[in-house]
């Protein structure tokens, strides 16, 4: 990472410096003193990951041991047969909705970042009229949010016949006013006005400036924004709910809601669900783990800004 | 940081004295005005989708929020549309099936929303001044619930709620003590609130810790010499540098518990105490895709996207001091 700029860069390993270190205040190692703030901390770490436990044990699991075995251990050890059920059932609808999830998530997110990128940029870095307005209305975007237009938004497309179709749920995806709330930050505090300046005396033009100056510059940021919009998408539940009846289409959320609500199979699909609802936060906790500087720099934007 | 000049790749000779002049003044001239157009331009995808998916559709439901459909006589006959201007609104204002959903949800948020955000900020407290080892871990371990989707939430404790699947309730039978009914009508709301907490509880945590990590360690220095003790410095100092995210975090609360749907949504095939009107977004929602009444639905949706944007608005300008926004 190389491109990260020197303030953001330094500023990150201080922090993770200060991390290591344990520089906090006062106290420093463990004592009797502090052994009630790790019980705390504990008891609520217990709370957090006790029901993804739940789920993990729960999909090595058959229909019957889900009723009758303590929820807490291993019964009989039935993953591999709930996998191959999860994923073949309805002629392994499943697998489309894993597809079609990527497709909302994946394709969103990175169109979506981007469109918030070059907006946040533009705001950051040229002095514009109707400059002010536009972040009046990313900011009232962020107070209202879409799910309140959900509604209108179904009606709207239905005229233009766009409902039940990949676009429905792509489209609606892509708008991202924390995305462009987040890129203005970042361009501010990440591209210097004298790089840009330079760049204009040796001649480039704004369109180069911005991809060979600033977006190498904002990767980092680009990365945490793409994050936290796949996180969203992939969450998304309401928008697909109103706007797609064709279970090819669902995302696996919908999916799973759909097999959860089925008064007639629900009994038979428990293990399904459990099983399906286990894959499908695998890959957003993996992603997590993996990108973890970048969400916890997504999550400081409460001591950005200002 | 690399020096000033190195990225940019320079394809075009320096303007030269002589018959190149020309060229380059009028070059020169259209960057002025490439500078010019050019933020326009990096911002029309965004402002093409806030028209497509976000002034359109608010727009759109208002227009159609003042006309209702009828069907003439015995019901007989095609359904014709008619204009009734507001009425649509005066009927969301006297109905008391929305307004039992506005009332919930104010009641969820006023018990949901604190106790969740000083658990959040106690825990940011410890981890920022007790706890050294292990942090990664507790911040990954609070943070995990938010990767998981709503939906996913809302199954996944509904199988902990059920009577034929709680480990809770099973514990409890061992142990001879009552086994709470988390679906009846007295304990649902809570419930929920208990899925809403687990999801973004650590969420919160990390904002206000990275917020109290940004701090500068010097003032805790002079605090410490004005004789502040810990619980003097995490009170007077800490909690009001971190006020900004402080507002963030309860705006997004705010506006989040506005919006409930999914996990009572989830729920209501566990619970009959779950109605089709139990807040407002379910309300939305079913009238307008039950009752297929797009018209009131539609304004319902309005009311409730204004009364969210006045909320947010307007606890945004009480506590403009302090966030800083």
């Amino acid at each position: 990472m190389a491109d990260v700029p020197a303030v953001l860069e330094a500023r990150r390993r201080e922090h993770d410096e200060r991390e290591r270190r344990g520089v906090g205040v006062g106290v420093r190692a463990l004592g009797p003193k502090n052994l009630l703030a790790y019980l705390a901390l504990g008891a609520v770490a217990v709370y957090c990951l006790t029901p993804i436990y739940w789920l993990a044990l729960s999909a090595t699991k058959n229909n019957t041991d889900l009723f009758s075995s303590f929820g807490l251990w291993f019964a009989h050890f039935n993953l591999w047969q709930n996998l191959r059920d999860t994923l073949t059932h309805s002629d392994g609808v499943y697998i489309r909705w894993i597809g079609n999830t990527a497709l909302y998530a994946g394709v969103g997110a990175f169109a979506g970042t981007l469109i918030s990128v070059m907006a946040g940029y533009a705001l950051a870095k040229y002095r514009f009229v109707g400059r002010g307005l536009i972040f009046t209305l990313v900011l009232g975007a962020v107070l209202v949010p879409q799910t309140t237009l959900a509604l209108p938004t179904y009606l709207l497309m239905s005229k233009v016949s766009l409902t039940n179709t990949y676009w429905a749920v792509l489209l609606p995806s892509l708008l991202n006013p924390v995305g462009v709330y987040l890129a203005r930050v970042y361009a501010t505090a990440g591209v210097p006005d004298d790089l840009i300046d330079a760049a204009r005396v040796d001649g480039a033009g704004e369109f180069r400036i911005f991809t060979r100056v600033a977006l190498p510059l904002l990767r980092p940021g680009m990365v945490t924004i793409f994050l936290f919009q796949f996180v969203a998408i992939w969450n998304n539940f309401f928008l697909p709910l109103v706007v797609l009846s064709d279970p090819n289409l669902f995302p696996i959320n919908l999916g799973l809601a759909t097999w959860n609500f089925d008064p007639a199979s629900h009994e038979l699909l428990y293990n399904l669900i459990v099983t399906g609802a286990f894959l499908s936060v695998l890959p957003l906790i993996a992603m997590f783990l993996v990108l973890q500087r970048y969400w916890r720099a997504g999550l400081a934007f409460g001591s950005v800004t200002g | 940081m690399k020096t000033k000049t190195a990225p940019v790749a320079v394809d075009v000779a320096r303007p030269r004295p002589g018959p190149l002049a020309l060229l380059a003044g009028a070059r020169r001239g259209r960057r002025k005005l490439g500078r010019r157009v050019v933020p326009y331009v990096f911002s029309l995808p965004f402002l093409t989708l806030f028209a497509a998916f976000f002034f359109l559709p608010f727009a759109y439901a208002i227009s159609q929020s003042v006309f209702k459909q009828q069907r003439s006589g015995l019901g007989l006959g095609p359904p014709t549309t008619i204009f009734v201007g507001l009425d649509n609104y005066a009927k969301a204002l006297r109905d008391p099936q929305f307004w039992d959903g506005i009332k919930r949800v104010l009641l969820f948020g006023a018990v949901q929303i604190p106790v969740m955000m000083l658990v959040a900020l106690a825990l940011a407290l410890l981890m920022d001044s007790a706890v050294i080892r292990f942090r990664r871990f507790f911040r990954l371990a609070f943070f995990i619930p938010y990767a998981v989707p709503g939906v996913i939430a809302g199954i996944m404790w509904g199988f902990f709620y059920s009577p034929s699947f709680s480990p809770i309730r099973q514990l409890a039978t061992t142990t001879g003590l009552p086994a709470p009914d988390f679906l009846g009508p007295g304990l649902v709301l809570w419930s929920i609130a208990n899925i809403a907490t687990w999801e973004f509880t650590g969420y919160n945590m990390v904002i206000f810790f990275s917020a109290l990590q940004a701090i500068p360690q010097e003032i805790y220095e002079a605090g410490r010499l004005d004789g502040l003790n810990e619980v003097g410095i995490a009170l007077r100092l800490k909690l009001p540098m971190i006020l900004p995210a402080l507002v963030l975090g309860l705006l997004f609360s705010l506006i989040g518990t506005l919006q409930l749907f999914n996990e009572p949504l989830i729920l209501t095939r566990l619970s009959g105490s779950i109605t089709s009107h139990y807040t407002p977004n379910i309300y939305a929602y079913n009238v307008a895709f039950v009752d297929t009444d797009y018209y009131y639905g539609g304004a319902i949706a309005v009311i409730l996207g204004l009364v969210t944007f006045a909320f947010s608005f307007g606890f945004l300008r009480l506590t403009r001091r302090q966030s800083g926004v």
